[in-house]
C-alpha cells in the first residue's frame, strides 16, 4: 500500500501561500485612498463588465484582486452577510469590522483545509459619517487582516505603489485630486494608464443613505487630462 | 458568512436566502384566530396617476384599528428604490413587512447582480411577495398594494394593481387602493388627462384624497392643525421626488377654499 510523502507543516504553508502570492502578483493592482467627503477606489481593470470593485451595503464597499471568480464568490458571499444582518437587526449595525472578521475567518479556513487557498486579496471600505470614522480593512489570501487608514493598495506591485502613496498623499485631497494620486502611484513614473482601463468608484459621505457610485469612464477622462 | 454550494446557491433572491439560513417568519398555521380578533390596524386609501414625464403617488396617512385610528402619520407610500414606489392598503403589520421585504429585495438584487431589475421585473416579484401572503390573507390579514415607477428603457411612466392572490394589472392611466378607493378614483377619472403636467397630477391627487378622506371614514384627510398632510412623491427619469408639506398645505388651503366657495 502506498503511503503519501512526508511533508512538513511549514513547507505546507510555504508551498500554498507561494502559491497564492504567484497568482495574485499575476493581476493588476488597485488602490483605496481617503478623500475628504469619503473614499475613493482605483482599479486597472480593462474589462468593462466584469467589476473589480462593487458595493457591500450602505456605506461598504469591496474590491478585489486576483482570480475573477474567487473574490466574486467572496463579495457576493460579503453581499448575503451584510443585508441578512440589516434585515435582522438594523442598518446601523452592520459595519465593515464585523464583515472583515467573517471574511478573515472563511479566508482562513480555505488556505488550511481546502485543495488550494484562493488566489485572492481585497479590501473592505467603510465611510464613516465623519472623516475619522472612516475605516479599511486589506484582506490576504490566508486570511491575515491589516487596518489601513488613509490609503491601502493591494494585487501585483502592491508595494511600490504604497511607496508611492505614501509620498504624495495628503489630508486635504477633494475627490478629483483623490483619483489622480491614487491614479499616479498605480501607473507609477513608466506607464500611463487610460481611462478606458480604469474601474473608479466612490464612497461619498453627501450621497444620501447608499453612498457607492462608480464614477463613469468619461468623467475619470475629464478628471485625468 | 452564508456560503453555499454551486448547485445549492441562492442566486440573487433575498427572500430565498432567508428562507435557506432559517429566518423566515412563516405565517404559519393560525389557528382558528380570525385576523378581526386582533385589532390589528389597518391602512387605506392610496392612488397613483400618470403624467407626461412620469408618476405621481399618494397616500392618506391613517391607520384605523376598527372605529379607532390607531396611527394618524402612517407612511404608506415608500420609495422601493430610486425609480419607483410602493403604496400599501390592508393590515399595517404584513404590509409594511412586505414592503421592507420588496425594497431590500430590489436592493439585494442590484448590488448581486450588479445592474437593477427591470420595472416589470420588480412589478413580477412583488406579485410574487402578495402571493405569498395569502393564507394570512385568507384569515383577513389582505395587503394590498400598488406599484408605480418610471421605465427607464421605455422611458415612461407605469403602474401596476395586484389582488390578494398576487394577480397583477398592468393600468393605464390611474390606479387606486383601499378602503376610500372607490371615491379617490372616482376624482381622478373624471379629472384624468393623457397629457397632464406634474403639477395638475399633484393637485389631481391631493383632490381624490381629499374627497376619500371626506367620505370614507378609514381615510385621514389633511390635518393642518397638526401639520400631517398626505405622503405624495412624484418619479420621473431624475428618479423619485417626495412633495414637501409646505407645498401640500398650500394645495390642500386651496382646495379648502374652493369648497368653501361652492
Amino acid at each position: 500500500m502506498s503511503q503519501p510523502f512526508y511533508v512538513a507543516p511549514e513547507q505546507m504553508m510555504k508551498d500554498r501561500a507561494d502559491y497564492a502570492r504567484k497568482g495574485i502578483a499575476r493581476g493588476r493592482a488597485l488602490v483605496a485612498v481617503r478623500y475628504v467627503d469619503g473614499i475613493v477606489i482605483v482599479a486597472e481593470n480593462a474589462s468593462d463588465t466584469l467589476r473589480k470593485v462593487s458595493e457591500i451595503y450602505d456605506r461598504i464597499a469591496f474590491a478585489g484582486v486576483g482570480k475573477y471568480n474567487e473574490f466574486d464568490q467572496l463579495r457576493v458571499a460579503g453581499v448575503r452577510a451584510a443585508d441578512i444582518k440589516g434585515y435582522q437587526y438594523s442598518r446601523d449595525d452592520v459595519d465593515a469590522r464585523s464583515l472583515a472578521n467573517s471574511y478573515a475567518q472563511m479566508l482562513g479556513t480555505i488556505f488550511t483545509h481546502e485543495m488550494k487557498p484562493m488566489e485572492v486579496e481585497i479590501l473592505l471600505a467603510e465611510v464613516g459619517l465623519d472623516p475619522a470614522g472612516d475605516q479599511m480593512f486589506h484582506l490576504l489570501y490566508d486570511g491575515t487582516v491589516v487596518d489601513e487608514r488613509d490609503f491601502a493598495a493591494i494585487g501585483g506591485d502592491a508595494e511600490g505603489v504604497r511607496t508611492r502613496l505614501a509620498e504624495t498623499w495628503n489630508d486635504s485631497l477633494d475627490l478629483s485630486a483623490a483619483i489622480t494620486t491614487g491614479l499616479a502611484a498605480l501607473s507609477g513614473p513608466e506607464r500611463d494608464i487610460p481611462a478606458t482601463e480604469l474601474e473608479v468608484a466612490a464612497l461619498s459621505r453627501g450621497n444620501g443613505r447608499r453612498c457607492f457610485e462608480r464614477i463613469p469612464a468619461s468623467q475619470v477622462a475629464d478628471i485625468i487630462d | 458568512m452564508p456560503s453555499f454550494t454551486p448547485g445549492d446557491d441562492p442566486g440573487s433572491s433575498f427572500p430565498e436566502l432567508l428562507r435557506r439560513i432559517g429566518l423566515t417568519a412563516d405565517a404559519g398555521a393560525g389557528g382558528d384566530t380570525a385576523a378581526d380578533q386582533l385589532h390589528l390596524p389597518h391602512a387605506t386609501t392610496c392612488v397613483a396617476l400618470k403624467y407626461v414625464d412620469g408618476v405621481v403617488m399618494a397616500g392618506d396617512r391613517r391607520a384605523t384599528a376598527g372605529n379607532l385610528i390607531s396611527h394618524r402619520a402612517m407612511e404608506k407610500v415608500v420609495q422601493a428604490d430610486r425609480h419607483s414606489a410602493v403604496a400599501i392598503a390592508g393590515a399595517a403589520g404584513p404590509a409594511m413587512e412586505m414592503v421592507r421585504m420588496f425594497q431590500l429585495q430590489l436592493e439585494h438584487y442590484e448590488k448581486v447582480e450588479g445592474k437593477a431589475l427591470s420595472l416589470e421585473g420588480k412589478a413580477n416579484q412583488l406579485s410574487t411577495m402578495v402571493r405569498g401572503n395569502l393564507p394570512a390573507a385568507l384569515r383577513g390579514m389582505v395587503v394590498v398594494p400598488i406599484f408605480a415607477g418610471y421605465d427607464v428603457r421605455r422611458e415612461c411612466g407605469r403602474l401596476w394593481d395586484y389582488d390578494a392572490t398576487g394577480g397583477r394589472y398592468e393600468e393605464r392611466d390611474y390606479v387606486t387602493t383601499g378602503s376610500g378607493s372607490l371615491h379617490a378614483g372616482t376624482v381622478i377619472k373624471v379629472g384624468f388627462e393623457d397629457d397632464l403636467t406634474r403639477d395638475a397630477a399633484i393637485n389631481l391627487a391631493a383632490r381624490s384624497l381629499w374627497e376619500a378622506a371626506d367620505a370614507d371614514s378609514a381615510t385621514g384627510g389633511p390635518d393642518a392643525l397638526r401639520g400631517i398632510y398626505p405622503v405624495m412623491v412624484a418619479i420621473d427619469a431624475d428618479g423619485l421626488e417626495r412633495i414637501a408639506d409646505d407645498d401640500l398645505a398650500v394645495r390642500y388651503e386651496a382646495i379648502a377654499s374652493e369648497v368653501r366657495d361652492r
